[in-house]
């Protein structure tokens, strides 16, 4: 019997031993994402000037060249790692930036060169304004002589790694201590009871002969479970339990018929969107043009994604089956994620053009995702949440002026949720 | 027990031989019905089995969802974006209905048809055949491959089959006839010249299923060139038709149903409205409108024309003819008084095929000084140009053996032809013959090679419906299937080798850049307005010079208002009026004396010359007037069916025989009111032998009993029998009762009344209490709660549904009945075919339906002073009365604010929004029709059968090239599911999202239900009551003291459509 005892606490001691160890290496893994986030903070507070603002620059820069260049590597177009050295100067780069078909056809010979290299004209940039140029160069002369380290290794999930850096940050401070002094008490108290479970089965084992029949059954574990199983009320809890966890089983088996929560087929191209959304920080609307116009966002023709891959990793067995598919003109029959129901009727721009509702409040991480899955679920119940929760995003849109205006004056409501203008009712989504 | 006594007894001499039922029956105890006699449904086990497969088949389905695929484009082109619709403009053509329109196009799917606002000719209205043409695109009975004979062949070896053909026939000097029905496209016509003069001898023949020779004769005379004169309805202040439907079925009748709509708008602004008289032999929808209608012999119609022509004279001087008087003079001596009265604004028409009776018609309008005002040569109308004597020498030559080759571009004269019976068994003696026909016809069956031309909305192609109006036709879609432009093919083989596009463009570069006026600095410009608008109209204005607001347009580019285009007044060109002949001619033709019966061959609105009798929609399109559908039938007076002691009950009704010369056929008849008591009618369209299943042997073919007179087809028969034929026959009615039986609602009134008193002709119900009558409006079952709900008070008075409060007014007094709204609303929402059967099981599914009611003799005055008991009235009042008044009512969904269908439903699949709609949500319906029960309107429809991928309806939804057609913004309702009018609530829901986009409120007009959208006539008017400014509120608040009224105010359910009352220009 003791034995059983000892064997139990042991069990316990060595699960203890694991989570501190656990929580401890969760405490240094948080302290090297700090480290690294004042490492990258440092150089950016630094570097600036030289004619134009670097931080300004980098918006353009993300905005409009980010497509096909970066700065340490050859993306469609070339590295601008120290492009501003290889021009004479600042206005020769800028008109190039501006016109470049214009330059490389006029003969400039570095400008030449670079189109033979790369086989294709830059389209022209002349929507810049002067001011914006300053302010890209500007970008990359600080990038050139001070690349960030972060972005420029992994721009990756970058804002989310920071996020839960600074949550652990702040917690591990308070956490560690307290959690160190509750074990130690905790293993204090265990030996404790340790050393008295030892001498109470000692006196026992000595004083043996004075003990009854019952108490002995006692100390022995005899038990009459044919008693204790066929009590009434024992059946009794068991049948409820199980009625309980059945009905619940099958309830929720039901409730989930048609959803797919979790759904991500295999796609006949392996495309990641952790390394093109994610790592390349691609805007979504680049590819899915059409979620600020219709109802569907639109999954990109192929010829949205030879605008880059005609010249990034063509030998990709990947990238090939979209060549061939174009070669053979037969379309690429993805296997689509998100199905909604015919009845329901649903619009991306309403959400997301007039809505303002960010992509991933739907989609979930999109930027992990490896293979796209569907993450939310999708129902009925899940829509009308939303609806009544949501905010209408009524400043600056003319259309909504008039229902603010009777919110404020006549019901005092500072705030307009969607359910609040008839987003409950059925012909919103049900025609 | 045989076996016992080793005899061998057979039960009968089937178990002997073995016959195969008897061995099949051998096991069953009881004598059941095969399963063929055993229709009444499935027994209990089938039940039981089904229940069990179906649990096995939900269970199992809901284990995996299908994998379901996206495929997107390799190449998406800048404009395209999937979910977004895309329009483009193009001309409608069939049969002198010339629309230009505007094609709806979904993921690369012509979906939906629209009026184009641009044209000055149709400007923005529709026809039901422009609405129901997309569906020909999407034919599964299409040709999908050239063919020689029954066999595919390819297309090289058709033109060389071809080629070789016609090098024959010109190398054995035999004429090449090329025959078409009217060709409107300049193009076109240029092409024909181009293979004309490759190969010399061809000649080119245009005739009309249903002819215009003898007013297009009689305009040859008068003006000199062979055109049609336009006609401006809307100048007129007095129009006297014979028997032309102008409304309905004549000419270009959208156009006019347009023009004459504005002389019928009245109100506290406008004070004038237009009289029509109408003199007619059938029931038209045009005579359905007059103010004053006479029914008149077709033998005496062209002494009716000469003593209105004499009456005239007599009051303006001049000679008169020397005619016999016609029987009838009912309103003649009304109608040439109001006529000179309005000199200079009224305006006569005819629509017989009589060149003598056209001549006179012409010379009245020049007596009354109408030319240069509501009738013009000046820019005539080229909507019809069939050559009946020409046409009659092409069959002549073809009987004859003369033809060399025979090349059939577009019409179908083997059906559509009265002597189609000799073309057909004489093609064969042509040495070539080739239809371009798209689909299966009687003439292509005919043909020995068949080279399919595109369907217009693959096509490109021009039109010029008049003189100096141009407009372009484009493709929507890339072709289906291995089909080939006609022109393109003539070209061909004329050895000119290019595609039509660059003819088309080459051609307007050549003829019709260096016209234009609009001040477009290249042809490039040119041509990429022209074909974004659709129409270049030489003395128009171009759309985009205008800035003022009303050429707004929405953000799709779709221009939603257009200013009007100042009109240019162009010289009339040198009229003769010889008049030798005219006399002698209508005193030879015509007679007072008519004895017997006499057949008017008429076109219906709907199916019109049969050439799309394979579309299912316009198969069960009801005729406006019988409220038929689905066959074509004898329209008889009520005279002739108590002589033959017909009754019809329910569309029970028995067969007639109609003998016409040595023909017989039997058909079923149908009692029309207000017909003459000596005509019978019956339509063309019907009894098409070579087409798709829809259309092929439904009902019979009128064309072969059309007779030839001096080389024209006349439409008017004399010498008709008919007899009875004891066969029973259903004519599927959508409407089963006539007249409106004393209730309220029709309100209606007469034009002197109204501008006495504007409520005139009004009806208010009142409720007694202890305290006196009070309107009814005041009590209600319903909790009035802070919506104010009254339409009348919330047009006027302060509003509370702040948003939007979508309503709808209907105008009665434009609304001519033709139908365009019930099919612009079919294809709009997916509102599926039941087919005949179902349509007498009352099962039809449109969702807005035009309610016609004939006026009765019966009223509760008349009863009331006769003595008459109450339900002997009202038995009474179900008899049209002999020469009836007929309104036409659009009734949808009223979308009441009270609404009864929402108080009832078990489980709120109904309920109203908080913009004033009255919502049906199909996936919450489980059927127990409560609503439709409750509904005091019968406005809703109920899903009996899940009808796409129904075998019992294969009708367009049962394949998948037809399904092609649906809008994919609209649920397909499954079977068991209520549905109704929704106010095109994606429409609303779409134009909301772009005003949205866009950060501003809706611009009015700019969201639009398709039936508004599609009414030639803007009978119907949608919008935003909460609008002040949107036209909707505005015409509210002209007539909430007058013509406003809702339908059966008495019992409070405040509907959110409201009718402006009728009124009849009439003492």
């Amino acid at each position: 019997m003791n034995q059983r005892l000892v064997s139990q606490i042991k069990s316990f001691f060595f699960s203890f031993v694991l989570l501190t160890g656990a929580i401890s290496s969760h405490t240094t893994l948080a302290d090297s994402t700090s480290t690294a986030n004042v490492a990258a903070a440092a150089p950016a507070a630094v570097a600036s000037g030289g004619g134009g603002d670097a931080a300004a620059g980098e918006a353009v820069f993300k905005a409009n060249c980010k497509q096909c260049h970066a700065i340490g590597d050859v993306v469609v177009g070339p590295a601008l790692k120290d492009a501003h050295k290889r021009w004479p100067s600042k206005a020769a780069m800028a008109n190039f930036i501006k016109y470049p078909q214009k330059v490389i056809d006029g003969g400039n010979a570095y400008a030449k060169g670079l189109y033979d290299k790369y086989k294709q004209y830059m389209p022209n940039h002349d929507f810049l304004s002067a001011g914006d140029i300053d302010n890209v160069i500007a970008y990359i002369v600080k990038e050139s002589e001070n690349p960030t380290p972060v972005a420029a290794a992994a721009p990756a999930g970058g804002t989310a790694a920071t996020e839960t850096g600074s949550e652990a940050d702040s917690d591990s401070g308070l956490l560690a201590p307290v959690v160190g002094i509750l074990l130690i008490t905790l293993a204090v108290v265990i030996i404790l009871l340790l050393v008295v479970i030892n001498l109470m089965s000692r006196i026992i084992e000595q004083r043996k002969d004075e003990l009854s029949e019952t108490d002995l059954d006692q100390i022995e574990g005899k038990v009459n479970w044919s008693v204790f199983f066929g009590h009434p009320l024992f059946k009794g809890v068991v049948a409820f339990i199980f009625v309980v966890v059945v009905g619940k089983a099958v309830f929720d088996k039901a409730y989930s018929v048609g959803i797919q929560q979790g759904y991500s087929p295999d796609q006949p191209i392996a495309f990641s969107h952790k390394l093109h959304a994610g790592m390349y920080e691609i805007d979504c609307n680049y590819c899915h043009t059409g979620v600020n116009k219709g109802k569907s966002a639109t999954i990109p023709a192929a010829n949205i994604c030879l605008n880059c891959h005609n010249v990034i990793k063509t030998e990709s067995p990947e990238i090939k089956k979209i060549w061939k598919a174009v070669q053979k003109n037969t379309p690429i029959k993805w296997v689509r994620v998100h199905n909604l129901p015919d009845l329901a009727y649903f619009n991306h721009a309403q959400h997301v053009k007039v809505g303002g509702i960010e992509c991933e409040k739907c989609h979930g991480p999109v930027k992990e995702m490896e293979v796209i899955q569907q993450y939310s679920p999708l129902t009925m119940g899940w829509c009308i949440n939303c609806h009544r929760e949501t905010v209408v995003k009524a400043e600056g849109n003319a259309y909504y002026d008039k229902m603010v205006d009777l919110h404020q004056t006549k019901y005092g409501k500072s705030t307009m949720k969607v359910e609040d203008i008839g987003g409950l009712e059925c012909s919103k989504c049900h025609y | 027990m045989s076996d016992n006594n080793q005899k061998v007894y057979w039960r009968g001499y089937e178990e002997l031989t073995n016959d195969l039922d008897f061995v099949k029956n051998s096991e069953s105890e009881f004598n059941l019905p095969s399963d063929q006699e055993k229709s009444s449904g499935p027994d209990r086990r089938d039940f039981l089995k089904a229940m069990g497969f179906g649990v096995a088949a939900v269970s199992l389905a809901a284990c995996e969802a299908p994998v379901k695929h996206a495929i997107p484009l390799l190449n998406k082109p800048e404009e395209y974006d999937p979910g977004i619709a895309n329009f483009y403009a193009s001309s409608f053509y069939d049969g002198g209905d010339y629309c230009s329109i505007l094609v709806k196009t979904r993921e690369g799917r012509p979906i939906k048809i629209e009026g184009n606002k641009l044209s000055s000719i149709s400007a923005g209205g529709t026809s039901v055949k422009t609405q129901a043409s997309v569906l020909g695109l999407y034919d599964n009975n299409r040709f999908k491959n050239p063919k020689k004979g029954n066999s595919n062949i390819e297309w090289s070896a058709l033109d060389a089959e071809v080629k070789q053909g016609l090098d024959a026939a010109k190398a054995a000097g035999q004429a090449i006839y090329l025959v078409s029905g009217t060709n409107i496209s300049p193009s076109s016509n240029a092409a024909i010249a181009a293979f004309s003069s490759a190969y010399g001898n061809v000649k080119h023949v245009q005739y009309d299923a249903y002819s215009a020779h003898g007013l297009l004769e009689a305009s040859k005379e008068v003006s000199g060139t062979r055109a049609i004169p336009s006609y401006d309805f809307s100048k007129a202040k007095v129009v006297v038709s014979f028997g032309a439907d102008f409304l309905g079925s004549w000419l270009s009748s959208t156009e006019y149903s347009r023009q004459f709509s504005k002389t019928r708008k009245v109100g506290p602004s406008k004070k004038e409205m237009s009289r029509l008289f109408v003199f007619e032999s059938l029931f038209s929808i045009t005579g359905a409108n007059a103010d004053y209608r006479t029914n008149i012999r077709p033998s005496e119609k062209g002494l009716v024309v000469a003593a209105l022509y004499n009456e005239v004279v007599a009051k303006l001087g001049g000679s008169p003819i020397g005619t016999p008087a016609p029987k009838t003079s009912r309103y003649i001596k009304e109608a040439a008084q109001q006529l000179v009265d309005n000199k200079g604004a009224g305006l006569i028409v005819d629509g017989s095929n009589d060149k003598n009776v056209q001549k006179l018609v012409l010379q009245l309008n020049q007596l009354l000084g109408n030319f240069g005002n509501t009738i013009s040569f000046a820019s005539p109308s080229y909507v019809k140009k069939g050559n009946d004597a020409e046409f009659n020498q092409f069959v002549d030559a073809l009987t004859a053996g003369q033809v060399g080759a025979v090349l059939f571009l577009d019409g179908n004269p083997v059906y559509d032809h009265p002597r189609g019976a000799e073309i057909k068994t004489s093609i064969g003696k042509a040495g070539l013959s080739v239809s371009f026909a798209y689909a299966p016809d009687e003439t292509a069956a005919a043909c020995k090679l068949l080279a399919p031309n595109h369907y217009f909305l693959e096509a490109w192609g021009d039109a010029e419906p008049k003189k100096n109006h141009y407009s372009l036709v484009q493709p929507t879609i890339s072709p289906i299937y291995k089909t080939r432009q006609a022109e393109e093919s003539l070209l061909l083989w004329a050895g000119i080798n290019t595609t039509y596009y660059d003819f088309v463009k080459g051609f307007w570069k050549t003829n019709l850049y260096p016209k234009q006026k609009y001040g477009y600095g290249s042809f490039k410009d040119f041509w990429n307005y022209s074909l974004h608008d659709g129409v270049f109209e030489v003395n128009g204005s171009n759309p985009r010079v205008q800035t003022d607001a009303s050429s707004a347009t929405d953000s799709t580019g779709r221009v939603i208002a257009v200013a009007p285009v100042p009109t240019v007044i162009l010289p009339e060109p040198s009229l003769n009026f010889d008049m030798a002949g005219v006399e002698a001619g209508i005193s030879a033709d015509y007679k007072a004396s008519g004895a017997g019966f006499e057949l008017v061959i008429y076109e219906k609105v709907g199916l019109g010359s049969g050439a799309q009798a394979n579309n299912p929609w316009l198969q069960e399109f009801p005729d406006p007037v019988t409220r038929a559908c689905w066959e074509n039938y004898l329209v008889i007076p009520s005279a002739l069916a108590k002589e033959l002691g017909l009754t019809v009950t329910d569309g029970k009704t028995a067969k007639v025989n109609l003998k016409v010369g040595n023909k017989t056929i039997a058909l079923p008849a149908l009692v029309q009111p207000g017909q003459n008591v000596g005509t019978v009618g019956l339509a063309i369209g019907y009894g098409r032998s070579e087409t798709g299943k829809t259309g092929k042997d439904i009902g019979v073919n009128a064309y072969p009993l059309l007779k030839l007179v001096n080389s024209t087809v006349s439409y008017a028969i004399e010498g008709v029998k008919v007899e009875k034929n004891d066969e029973v026959h259903l004519v599927a009615h959508v409407q089963t009762h006539h007249t409106v039986m004393g209730r309220p609602a029709i309100q209606e009134t007469t034009l002197d009344k109204y501008l006495k008193d504007p409520v005139s002709g009004r009806y208010f119900p009142k409720i007694s209490t202890p305290n006196g009558e009070e309107p009814a409006a005041n009590f209600s079952l319903w909790f009035d709660n802070e919506i104010e709900r009254v339409p009348n008070e919330m047009a006027m008075g302060p509003n509370k549904r702040p948003n939007h409060q979508w309503s709808m007014v209907v105008d009665l007094n434009t609304c001519f009945g033709c139908g365009a709204c019930v099919l612009a609303c079919q294809v709009e929402n997916n509102v599926p075919v039941v087919g005949k059967q179902e349509v007498l099981n009352r099962r039809e599914m449109h969702w807005i339906r035009i309610d016609r009611y004939y006026s009765s003799d019966m009223s509760k005055e008349k009863a009331k002073k006769d003595g008459v008991g109450l339900l002997d009235m009202y038995a009474a009042s179900e008899i049209p009365s002999e020469d009836p008044e007929v309104v036409f009512q659009p009734l949808m969904c009223q979308h009441c604010n009270n609404a009864p269908c929402e108080t009832v439903c078990p489980v709120l699949a109904t309920t109203h929004s908080t913009e004033g709609l009255n919502q049906m949500t199909y996936n919450r319906c489980i059927g127990t029709r409560y609503c439709a029960n409750n509904c005091p309107y019968k406005v809703r429809r109920f899903n009996w059968f899940s009808y796409p991928e129904n075998k019992d309806f294969d009708f367009n939804v049962n394949n998948n090239l037809g399904k092609m057609v649906l809008n994919p913004d609209v649920t397909v309702r499954a079977r068991g599911v209520m549905e109704k009018c929704s106010m095109c609530i994606q429409r609303v829901q779409e134009g909301k999202l772009y005003a949205k986009k866009e950060g501003r409120r809706p611009i009015d007009g700019e969201i639009n239900t398709a039936c508004a959208q599609a009414c030639p006539t803007d009978a119907i008017t949608f919008g935003d009551m909460a609008d002040k400014e949107g036209k909707l509120y505005q015409l509210l608040a002209e007539h909430k003291d007058g013509r406003a009224y809702t339908l059966l105010e008495e019992i409070n359910t405040k509907p959110s459509v409201v009718y402006l009352s009728k009124i009849r220009n009439k003492a």
